[in-house]
């Protein structure tokens, strides 16, 4: 297993816990989305597996080691992006070489391909001041993948986007998957976000965050977000989901 | 820039049109309002002997040396402080409770331990330019946006990464910032600190003209010091704006 989250569970400070016995495996080269309502703690699971936080409970092993900081070999893709801001499109992507600290060469030769795996080629000089957020957000997946990390870890990467900006990244997303072969685990409260991209769907219920059920979605590499079969699953999910939401407000 | 030469040339025509107004009519008397002539034949009399650049270098000088001082003091101390919590609790009181007083009401204990020499004005200078530059300093590293760090440290910063390629860019806005307004700070005091004890400096030049009774030379030093600070304040825009992209 790529990564295992046993009985992971976080507290904040004296309050009621955020997350509840967390127990999930993680193969190699899975996509799995992590649903749920807000609050569910999906963030804060991703946040102990990214290395931000400790977990009060349980602990996460990566490859069989335990998770104790933040590294290269777990790649973040945040909702608000965070790219550095005083550097170019091309010197955020070398961000992670430069500190690996590979040749000139070397470096040139990986920014231009995952610029261009991204489709943003023609951008390399610019500021991310002078980028539409959809751009921003491929500027922060190629200076992920070009770090060559074998886990990306994505909160809500999609979730400050427009609606169409969000489905062209999806696809592109989908795309770079056949061609890269990641772990992903990523973090949406939007199902057909979760349909379309994951291998697996792992719905949460709310405070304490807890894992409700598991949808293996078998609908092949390329999907069709109209197909009947993707329509039956993403139901399935709403179904599971809205008892979760209900809960919430009772 | 029309508009700017515009609104200077403004000022000169009131100037102008108040002196030489005073002059005919004698409303007060025309010694105490020099006129814009009365201010150039003085300026071009203190460029020909020399005196102007002198005095000029001499207080540049002082300015430079306080400033350098205090700029490493306050990034050292100030970078410290925003770094590590220990320090900052330590430091901080220190220096909130000695920063509000007057920096002026220090300068006599200045001139008794240092004399009337130049240690005591670039440390005055020092001291002056120290707090509002550390202040300046220690919030820029702390307002660094925690999550550049995270992102940072995913992509396989060590600490000392962090620090070169995050915290320091991150700052270094702010920090320029600090360091412009440490600069204006520093050409400010500096004429008090010449007021009370010198022998050379602007502001001895200044107080040169309330003693031997030469209003003209007093407002060339005025205009001076104006000229000299937005030319350095320009110089540190072109730097800013080279360092920062957009």
């Amino acid at each position: 297993m790529k990564i295992q989250i046993a009985g992971v569970g976080k507290t904040f400070g004296s309050g009621a816990p955020a997350l509840g016995g967390i127990d999930l495996e993680i193969a190699e080269r899975e996509f799995v989305c992590l649903l749920g309502p807000s609050g569910c703690g999906k963030s804060t699971l991703l946040n102990i597996v990214a290395g931000f936080l400790a977990p009060t409970t349980g602990r996460v092993l990566v490859d069989g080691s335990p998770v104790t900081a933040p590294g290269a070999d777990r790649g973040v893709v945040f909702q608000e992006y965070v790219l550095f801001p005083w550097l170019s499109v091309a010197g955020n992507v070398e961000f992670g070489l430069k500190l690996k600290g590979l040749s000139r060469a070397e470096r040139e030769r990986t920014v231009a391909r995952y610029l261009d795996l991204v489709g943003l080629g023609a951008h390399a000089a610019k500021f991310p001041t002078q980028l539409s957020g959809g751009m921003k957000q491929r500027v922060a997946i190629a200076r992920a993948l070009a770090n060559s990390p074998s886990i990306i870890l994505m909160d809500e990467p999609f979730g400050a986007l427009d609606a169409q900006t969000r489905e062209v990244l999806q696809d592109e997303l989908s795309r770079i998957q056949r061609l890269e072969h990641k772990t992903i685990v990523f973090v949406t409260h939007s199902i057909r976000e979760a349909v379309y991209l994951a291998d697996r769907v792992v719905v949460m219920t709310s405070a304490p965050g807890r894992i409700k059920q598991i949808f293996e979605v078998k609908l092949g590499e390329v999907r069709d977000r109209f197909a009947p079969e993707f329509t039956e699953i993403e139901s399935a999910i709403t179904r599971t989901v809205k008892e979760e939401v209900a809960k919430v407000h009772e | 820039m029309i508009v700017r030469g515009l609104a200077f040339a403004l000022i000169l025509a009131v100037w102008a049109a108040v002196s030489y107004g005073n002059r005919a009519v004698e409303f007060t008397n025309p010694a105490i309002v020099p006129t814009p002539g009365e201010v150039g034949a003085v300026t071009v009399a203190a460029l020909r002997d020399g005196t102007l650049v002198r005095n000029l270098v001499t207080s540049l000088v002082r300015v430079l040396e306080g400033f350098a001082i205090a700029a490493v003091a306050a990034l050292a101390l100030g970078g410290l402080a925003a770094l590590s919590a220990p320090i900052r609790f330590m430091l901080e009181p220190v220096i909130e409770f000695v920063r509000p007083i007057p920096p002026l009401a220090f300068l006599p204990m200045f001139l008794v331990w240092f004399g009337l020499g130049e240690t005591s004005k670039v440390a005055f200078i020092a001291y002056t330019t120290f707090f509002p530059m550390f202040v300046g300093v220690a919030a820029s590293v702390l307002r660094v946006d925690v999550m550049l760090l995270r992102a940072a440290a995913t992509l396989g910063a060590t600490h000392a990464d962090l620090l070169r390629r995050v915290v320091l860019p991150a700052a270094l806005p702010g920090i320029i910032v600090a360091l412009r307004l440490g600069f204006g700070l520093a050409l400010f005091v500096i004429v008090g600190a010449e007021f009370m004890g010198a022998d050379a400096g602007l502001g001895n030049l200044i107080m040169e003209g309330r003693t031997f009774f030469n209003p003209p030379q007093i407002v060339m030093g005025a205009l001076v010091l104006g000229l000299l600070g937005s030319i350095v304040n320009a110089l540190l825009l072109r730097l800013e704006r080279r360092v920062l992209p957009s």
